[in-house]
């Protein structure tokens, strides 16, 4: 089965651009994909990471891959809070990743780089000398975070970076997020499935369908424009402030991807299926800067 | 007339620690009545650790409070007989955050609607039994056949949590305490799952106590709110009042930190959040929120602030508001009372299904 299935998108210098889907929509599986950290039985049956100054991602040997992780590529995973070494002390860890990249630095200079490094994401030097266990859900998050960025990364991937975080805090992890990128100039891909932080957070936005990326946009015209009929459903679910209704959720289940359904994938939950969409796989069309796959929107003359 | 369910003046203090002793007052003198003539859905709010959980596990009688009571029908949970506790289990239902955790791996989803249906009578026959659990997940939106005989890692999230919403309905209880139901679901599934908790105060009359930290979806399906900072209620009412128009520093903090799905609209105000709320001390005097709050002045360091009764259908405990009165002996019924009975002569609400 394909868990995400010829995906093309580019990330480009310093901008974020938020990755959203249901849940098992493929986003985890292709943030995991880009650093070639997936896990088998998953394998990646083709294409192309090109990363700048790298060249194709795919194509390293094992050793050049650990070289450009953290250095080049970092990834922030799924839960990551939930993933720090229990038994470590949280500037061992920081210690761990600069040093295993960057061995030049002596013992005063390693310890101010951790110092640096707490400040950048918010936190006190005392937080260095913790467990994970004795800090918060928002303050793990930040050092994850913070482990991550180490190396000043050129290429940021978050994965649902505030999910289990409350509103205040998700804010503040969010913010440190975007003061640390802003700082080393990185590109960020943040994956998530809420429409609300994304639109905050992104510049540009792309949302999965059963493993495909079915439509790319500025994000400003995404949420002001959808295009794919998935996108504005969507963007209709998501509770607001404004008006007391009935919760709007999409009629149908995602499809499971070991049978995803023949044509467009969305056809039996879409309100706008006609013809073509239950036998032909709508191909990606481009327009104005906007990527989509929908029939709805043939192909132009390019 | 006895209320369903009281809390009078309930708090929970834990102590952790051996040698330098540590007290964490998790509930701070709550009083509030849960009647059934009206049933209501009543949201609780408030950052991780504001004791949202505690509240729930009182309500259950799963911990007996520090001081204070939690009476249910008239009696002291602490007191009730054997079988007046069987009902008070049956009529009051919990559903957790984490569905996963409340299946056995080993056992069929089958196991948890069959097993409370046995040990409450719930029914006469096999037969009568399994009519009730294919309602139950009807009404929640599930296909019995696709449901039931499968193992628990066969459901999606979603579909499990629906299943224990399912157990819960079953038990045609009176009260529902849903501690952070959705929080592990994507968005298109939390709207599912609500909508069937709405159904339920709707069609069946059964009260919801629903907690979150997503004042969003409070708006969207909750009559009435308390919100709650390090153990207290700093403000409480109805949701139009509390969340279309907080007026209590944490809640107005609490609202504008909501990323709203419209990049033009910005997200909260600047300078606006300050410190690390989770690992914040809590003053021994004065205001709770007073190292957090933009708009401190004076008396907020000197004594807690009570309750004030700042609108008909809202408190809240905040010095700025010590014009109004206080509320009497910080009972929130009379915030939560006109709400209620407006929403019964106004709603269409259909009689009870069963
Ligand atoms: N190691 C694996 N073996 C088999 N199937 C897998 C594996 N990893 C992921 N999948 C499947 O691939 C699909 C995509 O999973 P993925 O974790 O990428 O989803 P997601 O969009 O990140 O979801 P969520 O929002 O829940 O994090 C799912 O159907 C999942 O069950
Ligand atoms: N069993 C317990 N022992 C000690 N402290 C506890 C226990 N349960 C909760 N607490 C503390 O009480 C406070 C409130 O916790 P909780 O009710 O779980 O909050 P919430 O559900 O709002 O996140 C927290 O400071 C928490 O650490
Ligand atoms: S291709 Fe057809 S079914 Fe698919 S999203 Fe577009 S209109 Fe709907
Ligand atoms: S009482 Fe004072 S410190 Fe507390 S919320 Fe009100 S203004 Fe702020
Ligand atoms: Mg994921
Ligand atoms: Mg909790």
């Amino acid at each position: 089965m394909k868990a995400v299935d010829g995906v093309s998108f580019d990330l480009r210098p310093g901008e974020r651009l938020g990755l959203v889907g249901e849940s098992g929509s493929g986003k985890s599986t292709m943030a995991l994909a880009l650093m070639r950290m997936h896990k088998p039985p998953a394998r990646i049956a083709g294409g192309e990471v090109l990363l700048d100054g790298v060249g194709d991602v795919m194509k390293l040997d094992d050793d050049a891959l650990r070289r450009i992780r953290l250095d080049r590529l970092a990834l922030v995973p799924q839960g990551a809070m939930n993933s720090l070494n229990p038994v470590m002390r949280v500037r061992d860890q920081l210690a761990d990743g600069i040093r295993t990249h960057e061995p030049g630095d002596d013992r005063d200079a390693l310890a101010a780089r951790i110092r640096a490094q707490l400040a950048r994401v918010g936190l006190d030097a005392d937080v260095g000398g913790k467990f994970p266990h004795e800090l918060s859900g928002g303050m793990k998050q930040r050092v994850a975070i913070a482990i991550g960025t180490s190396l000043s990364p050129s290429v940021i991937i978050a994965d649902e970076p505030t999910s289990a975080l409350d509103v205040v805090v998700q804010r503040q992890v969010m913010e440190t997020l975007r003061s640390v990128q802003e700082e080393i100039g990185a590109s960020v891909l943040i994956v998530g499935h809420d429409m609300g932080l994304m639109a905050q957070i992104a510049d540009r936005m792309g949302v999965m369908y059963a493993g495909k990326l079915v439509e790319l946009a500025p994000v400003h015209d995404l949420f002001a424009n959808p295009q794919h009929p998935y996108t504005r459903l969507l963007i209709e679910s998501v509770p607001t402030l404004m008006a007391k209704r009935a919760l709007a959720s999409i009629p149908g289940a995602p499809p499971t991807l070991i049978n995803v359904p023949p044509g467009c994938p969305f056809h039996p939950r879409c309100p706008s299926a006609f013809e073509p969409c239950d036998s032909k796989v709508p191909l990606p069309t481009s327009q104005n800067g906007r990527v989509v796959s929908c029939h709805l929107y043939p192909e132009q003359a390019a | 007339m006895t209320a369903f369910l009281e809390m009078t003046n309930v708090s929970k203090v834990f102590s952790a620690g051996i040698i330098r002793r540590q007290h964490t007052v998790a509930v701070d003198d709550v009083t509030m009545t849960i009647d059934e003539q009206s049933p209501s859905i009543l949201a609780v709010a408030g950052e991780s650790g504001s004791g949202k959980t505690t509240l729930a596990r009182l309500l259950l009688g799963v911990i007996p409070p520090s001081s204070g009571e939690v009476i249910y029908r008239g009696q002291s949970v602490d007191d009730l007989s054997r079988e007046q506790r069987r009902t008070y289990l049956r009529e009051i239902q919990p559903i957790f955050q984490d569905p996963f955790e409340s299946y056995n791996p080993f056992y069929k989803v089958d196991h948890v609607l069959t097993v409370p249906a046995k040990k409450f009578d719930l029914a006469a026959t096999r037969e009568q039994t399994m009519r009730l659990i294919e309602e139950a997940l009807d009404m929640v939106g599930l296909q019995p056949a696709e449901t039931l005989g499968r193992f628990p890692h066969q459901l999606s999230g979603g579909q499990r949590q629906r299943v224990m919403v399912a157990r819960a309905m079953l038990l045609r209880p009176r009260l529902i305490v849903a501690d952070e139901p959705v929080s592990m679901v994507d968005a298109s599934l939390r709207a599912t799952i609500l909508e069937s908790i709405r159904r339920m105060k709707q069609e069946l009359g059964i009260s919801v106590v629903y907690i979150t930290h997503d004042l969003t979806t409070a708006y969207q399906i909750a009559d009435n709110i308390l919100v709650m900072y390090k153990g207290s209620v700093v403000e409480a009412g109805s949701v139009e009042q509390v969340i279309r128009d907080p007026k209590h520093p944490y809640t107005q903090l609490l609202v504008s930190s909501i990323p709203q799905p419209d990049p033009s609209v910005p997200w909260g105000a600047e300078g606006e959040i300050a410190g690390d709320p989770e690992s914040m001390e809590v003053a021994a005097t004065g205001c709770k929120f007073v190292d957090r709050c933009p708009a401190a002045f004076e008396p907020c360091r000197g004594q807690r602030p009570p309750l004030y009764h700042e609108h008909a259908s809202r408190a809240a405990a905040c010095f700025q508001y010590d014009g109004s009165s206080a509320l009497e002996d910080q009972n929130l019924d009379v915030v939560f009372e006109p709400q209620l009975t407006s929403q019964a002569a106004g709603a269409s609400e259909e009689p009870a299904a069963n």
